[in-house]
C-alpha cells in the first residue's frame, strides 16, 4: 500500500488505523459471547424436551438438577440475604468509623476468595466439626454443606451491594426523618430501607444468580446426586455440577446434552436478572 | 496593519441550541484583540470556532468561514489549524504526568521533531517568551502539576507557543489567577504580540482596557460592536455598550 | 470509642427506643464482625488443615514436582503454580490489549447512543457462569485452536519452543484465551472508569496543541489513568488466578511442566476441583489444603495490591502517578 508520506497524513491514518483497532477490540470481546448464546439455543434446544425435565440425572434428565439448584439458591438467599443485608446496614450506617472501614476492606478481600478456596474450606470446616461431635463427617457431602459454601460467596457480595444500596439514600431523606424525632434504628428500618429496597432486591437477585452458576465449591460440598433431593444431610445435585459432569463425559449425546442444560442455567440466570429490573421498573412507577 | 484572521458570518449551535449569530470580524495582525461580554453572550464559543475546538463537543456545529490569511480553516484539517492557532484556557491543563520540559515540547514532538537539541532550543525559546524560564530553568524535569496556578498558566502559554503558531487565542487566562499572577500575564500579552497576533476573551472590562488595541462587545449570541480600545470605552456606539461598561448589568 | 450512646430522655431511665437503638446498632455490628470473622475463620481452618502437610514438607513444598499418593507419599506444587501463572501470563497478554481498546472505544470514540447498549454487552460477559465457558471451550474453542488456529501459529512460529509439539486443542493455550475472555469485562470496566475519570480539560490541552484523536487518547488519557489502568490489569490477574471450571475444561489436566503451550498443563485450582476427591490419605488431603491456601495467598496479595492502586487514583483525582 502506497504511504502518502506527508507526516499529517501519516498521523491521521494512524488515528484512523488506531479507531479501527479499538472498534475490533469490541467485536473480537462480542464473538464468544454471540457464539455461547447460539450454540447453547441451537444445540441446547435440541436436546431438551418435557421427558428431559422432569427425569433425574440417573434416567438422563435433568429434572433432580433443576431442583437442586433452586433448593441450593432459595436456602442460601435464606441465609445470606439477611446477614448481607444487616452487614451492609451497618456499613453504610455505622461504618464510617476506623471500624467500619476495617471491615469494609475485609469484605471486600471475601469477594475475591477463589471459590474453589471457599469449597475446600466448608469441607475441611464440616470434616472437623463432625469429628469432633458437631454434625457428622458424612455431612461434607451434603446439602447444608453446599448452602454453606454458597453462602460464604454469597454473603460478602450481597453486604457490597446493599452498602451502595443504602449509600445512595440521600442525606435529605434521613435528615428529615431524625428532625421529626424519629430514633434512628427506625429510621434506617422504615425509611431508609424501604427506599433503598428496590436496589436492594436487585442486588439480592444478582448475588443469587451468581451462586446460582457456581461450580467448583459444589464439587466438594454439595457432590452430586443421581436421584431426588433426599434430605439435607444428603448430596445434592446442581445445573452447574450436571454441565461439567456431562461436558467432561465419554458419551457424545451427553455432552450435546450439557449444552440444553446450560441453556436453562443461563435462561434461570436471566430470568433472575430480568426480574431484578422489573423490580426497579415497578417500584419507580409506584412513586 | 494587514488582517490575520477574518471571521465571516459565523454561527454555532450546541445541538439545537443557537449559541452565537452571524458574527463577522477582522483580527488584525501583531495586535491584541479583546472579547467581553457578560457571561453567557458567546465569547468563548465564538474563539473556540476560531481554533476548531467548538466541533470536539457533540452534537456542536458551526455555520460560516473563518479565513487564516485567506484560506478558510474549516476547508483544512483541524490538526493543521490547530497548529497556526493555539489556544490557552481558563484553568490552566498542564499535562500532569509529564516534566515542565516535556510539557513544552509536546507540540514539537507531535510533529515529529525528536533531535534533542532542537528540542532544547525551542523549549528554551518558548520558556523565555513565557517569562517562566527564570523560574524553572533549574527544575525542567519536575512534573508540570508542581508549579504555582500562575506559574501553571504560563507553562501552558509556552506550550502553546512552542510550536509556533500564528495566533494565540486566550479563553480568560487570568481569571483563576492572584493579582499578581494575573499583572505577569497580562505583560507578557503585551510582550508576546509583536509576535503573535492574540485574541483576548475577558470578562474583565479594565483588563480588556490594559492590553488590547481593539475590542469586541458581544451580548446574547451576537457582536454588539467592535472597535478600538479606547473608543468602545471611551465613545461607544451602541446604547448596549454603554449599559455594559457603565455596570448596568452584567 | 463509643458503640453506641446512651441518650438520657424525658423522664428517668431509658426509653425503650434508645433501647431498641442501641440493640438494633449492636445487631447490624456484630453481624459485620461476624462476617469478617468467616474470613478469620477461613484462614484458621485452611491453615490447621494445612499444617500437616507444611510440617511434612516444609517450602520444598512449593518446588516439588512429583505428587504420589502412594507411599513414599510426596507432594509438590509447582507444576500447579507453573500452570496457573502461565495461563493467568496469557490470559493478560490477550486479555488486557482487548480490555484497553474495548475501554478506549467507549470512553473516547464511541457516540453516545451506543455507549450504554454496548457496554451491558460487554458486562453480559461476565455473567456467563464458567462451567458454561467451559463447556464451549471444549466443543467450540478447542477444535478450533486444534484444527485452525495452532497449526497457523506453528506455521509461522514453530521455531519458538512454546509453539512446539503437536496442537491437541485442549492445553495451556486454548486455557490462556478462555481466561482472557473471561477477565476482559473486569479490566475493561475498571480501564473506563478510569478513562472517564480522566477531565476533558487534558484531552483539550492535547487537541489544541493539534493532536489527532488517537494523540490525544495516548497522551492526555492513557497517560494520566495509568495507575487506575495498572490497578484494572492486576485486578484481572487476581481473577484469572483464581478461575476454576473453565481452566479444568480446556487445559488438559496433565501434571507436567512443559514450555510448550501446544502442551496440556494443571492449575492449582483445577487440581483441587480434579482430585481433592480422591485423595487417599490425610496427608494427601492436607497437602491439597495447603495448595488451596497457596492459592488463597496469591489471590488475595495481588487483589490488596490491584485494590490499593485503584483507590490511590480514584482518591488523587490528579494523575501524577
Amino acid at each position: 500500500m502506497k504511504f502518502p508520506f506527508d507526516r499529517d497524513t501519516r498521523r491521521r491514518w494512524i488515528d484512523l488505523a488506531m479507531s479501527g483497532a479499538a472498534f475490533v477490540c469490541v467485536v473480537i470481546a462480542i464473538i464468544p459471547l454471540g457464539s455461547i448464546l447460539i450454540e447453547a439455543s441451537v444445540r441446547g434446544l435440541r436436546s431438551l424436551s418435557p421427558a428431559v425435565l422432569t427425569a433425574t440425572t440417573g434416567q438422563g434428565g435433568i429434572g433432580n438438577a433443576i431442583q437442586g439448584t433452586l433448593i441450593l439458591i432459595l436456602l442460601s438467599a435464606l441465609v445470606s440475604l439477611p446477614v448481607g443485608i444487616l452487614t451492609g446496614i451497618y456499613l453504610s450506617e455505622f461504618g464510617k468509623n476506623r471500624l467500619g472501614a476495617a471491615v469494609r476492606f475485609f469484605v471486600e478481600v471475601m469477594t475475591q476468595v477463589p471459590s474453589m478456596v471457599v469449597g475446600i474450606f466448608v469441607y475441611s470446616l464440616v470434616l472437623e466439626l463432625g469429628l469432633i461431635g458437631l454434625g457428622s463427617p458424612r455431612l461434607v457431602f451434603s446439602t447444608i454443606s453446599g448452602v454453606l459454601a454458597l453462602s460464604t460467596i454469597m454473603v460478602p457480595f450481597v453486604a457490597r451491594t446493599s452498602e451502595e444500596a443504602l449509600r445512595l439514600v440521600s442525606i435529605a431523606v434521613r435528615e428529615s426523618a431524625l428532625a421529626l424525632g424519629i430514633p434512628r434504628h427506625r429510621t434506617i428500618l422504615r425509611v431508609v430501607v424501604p427506599s433503598a429496597s428496590s436496589a436492594l432486591v436487585t442486588g439480592g437477585l444478582l448475588g443469587i444468580a451468581r451462586v446460582a452458576g457456581e461450580t467448583a465449591p459444589l464439587l466438594v460440598t454439595a457432590f452430586g446426586n443421581n436421584d431426588w433431593f433426599r434430605g439435607l444431610d444428603q448430596p445434592i445435585e446442581s445445573l452447574p455440577h450436571t454441565i461439567y459432569i456431562w461436558a467432561t463425559g465419554p458419551y457424545v449425546a451427553q455432552n450435546q446434552a450439557a449444552w440444553g442444560v446450560s441453556l436453562v442455567l443461563v435462561l434461570m440466570m436471566l430470568g433472575l436478572s430480568i426480574a431484578s429490573r422489573v423490580v426497579i421498573r415497578l417500584r419507580s412507577v409506584s412513586r | 496593519m494587514a488582517t490575520k484572521l477574518r471571521v465571516e458570518s459565523v454561527s454555532a449551535w450546541y445541538g439545537e441550541k443557537l449559541a452565537i449569530q452571524d458574527i463577522t470580524m477582522d483580527i488584525e495582525e501583531h495586535m491584541v484583540t479583546a472579547v467581553i461580554g457578560p457571561s453567557g453572550c458567546g465569547k468563548s464559543t465564538l474563539i473556540r470556532c476560531l481554533n476548531r475546538m467548538h466541533e470536539t463537543i457533540p452534537k456542536a456545529r458551526v455555520e460560516g468561514k473563518v479565513l487564516l490569511q485567506g484560506e478558510d480553516i474549516y476547508a483544512s484539517s483541524p490538526v493543521s489549524v490547530r497548529r497556526r492557532i493555539g489556544m490557552v484556557f481558563q484553568k490552566a491543563n498542564p499535562f500532569p504526568t509529564m516534566s515542565i520540559y516535556d510539557n513544552v515540547a509536546a507540540g514539537l514532538r507531535l510533529n515529529g521533531v525528536r533531535n534533542r537539541d532542537e528540542l532544547d532550543k525551542a523549549v528554551l525559546a518558548s520558556l523565555k517568551q513565557a517569562a517562566l524560564w527564570d523560574e524553572v530553568k533549574d527544575s525542567l524535569d519536575k512534573s508540570g502539576a508542581s508549579l504555582s496556578g500562575g506559574q501553571q498558566q504560563r507553562l501552558c502559554i509556552a506550550r502553546a507557543l512552542a510550536v509556533k503558531p500564528e495566533v494565540l487565542l486566550m479563553d480568560e487566562p487570568c481569571s483563576a489567577l492572584d493579582p499578581i499572577a494575573t499583572a505577569k500575564i497580562e505583560d507578557l500579552i503585551f510582550d508576546l504580540k509583536k509576535d503573535f497576533t492574540l485574541i483576548v476573551v475577558t470578562h474583565n472590562m479594565q483588563q480588556a482596557a490594559r492590553v488590547s488595541e481593539t475590542t469586541a462587545f458581544m451580548y446574547l449570541g451576537k457582536l454588539i460592536e467592535v472597535s478600538n480600545t479606547r473608543e468602545l470605552f471611551e465613545r461607544p456606539r451602541e446604547a448596549l455598550t454603554e449599559s455594559y461598561i457603565t455596570g448596568r448589568f452584567g | 470509642m463509643y458503640l453506641f450512646r446512651w441518650t438520657r430522655g424525658k423522664g428517668r431511665g431509658i426509653s425503650a427506643d434508645t433501647l431498641g437503638e442501641s440493640l438494633f446498632q449492636w445487631l447490624s455490628t456484630i453481624v459485620a464482625l461476624g462476617v469478617v470473622g468467616v474470613l478469620a475463620l477461613i484462614a484458621i481452618v485452611l491453615f490447621f488443615e494445612a499444617e500437616a502437610s507444611i510440617g511434612a514438607f516444609g517450602w520444598s513444598f512449593l518446588g516439588g514436582t512429583v505428587w504420589n499418593p502412594q507411599p513414599p507419599l510426596l507432594f509438590g506444587a509447582l507444576p500447579f503454580v507453573y500452570g496457573t501463572l502461565v495461563t493467568s501470563a496469557l490470559a493478560l497478554v490477550f486479555g488486557v490489549p482487548i480490555s484497553v481498546g474495548i475501554a478506549i472505544f467507549l470512553s473516547e470514540l464511541a457516540p453516545p447512543w451506543i455507549r450504554i447498549p454496548l457496554t451491558y454487552v460487554v458486562e453480559l460477559l461476565a455473567a456467563v457462569p464458567s462451567v458454561v465457558y467451559g463447556l464451549w471451550g471444549i466443543f467450540v474453542l478447542a477444535p478450533v485452536m486444534r484444527t485452525s488456529i495452532e497449526p497457523f501459529i506453528q506455521g509461522i512460529f514453530g521455531f519458538l519452543p512454546i509453539f512446539q509439539g503437536t496442537p491437541i486443542g485442549l492445553d495451556k493455550l486454548s486455557a490462556g484465551v478462555i481466561l482472557a475472555i473471561m477477565i476482559i469485562p473486569t479490566i475493561s470496566s475498571v480501564s473506563r472508569e478510569a478513562f472517564l475519570a480522566v477531565p476533558d480539560s487534558q484531552r483539550e490541552a492535547a487537541l489544541s496543541l493539534g493532536a489527532t484523536r488517537w494523540e490525544t487518547t495516548r497522551m492526555a488519557v492513557l497517560r494520566y489513568a495509568r495507575a487506575g489502568l495498572f490497578g484494572a490489569i492486576i485486578l484481572g490477574l487476581g481473577r484469572a488466578v483464581g478461575e476454576t471450571m473453565a481452566v479444568t475444561m480446556t487445559i488438559g489436566n496433565k501434571n507436567v511442566i512443559s514450555v510448550s503451550l501446544f502442551d496440556q498443563g494443571q492449575t492449582i485450582a483445577s487440581w483441587i476441583a480434579n482430585n481433592f476427591t480422591e485423595a487417599e490419605t490425610p496427608l494427601e488431603l492436607s497437602a491439597f489444603i495447603e495448595l488451596g491456601l497457596v492459592l488463597m495467598l496469591m489471590s488475595l496479595i495481588i487483589n490488596i495490591f490491584a485494590r490499593l492502586m485503584v483507590a490511590r487514583v480514584l482518591r488523587r483525582g490528579e494523575g501524577a502517578a
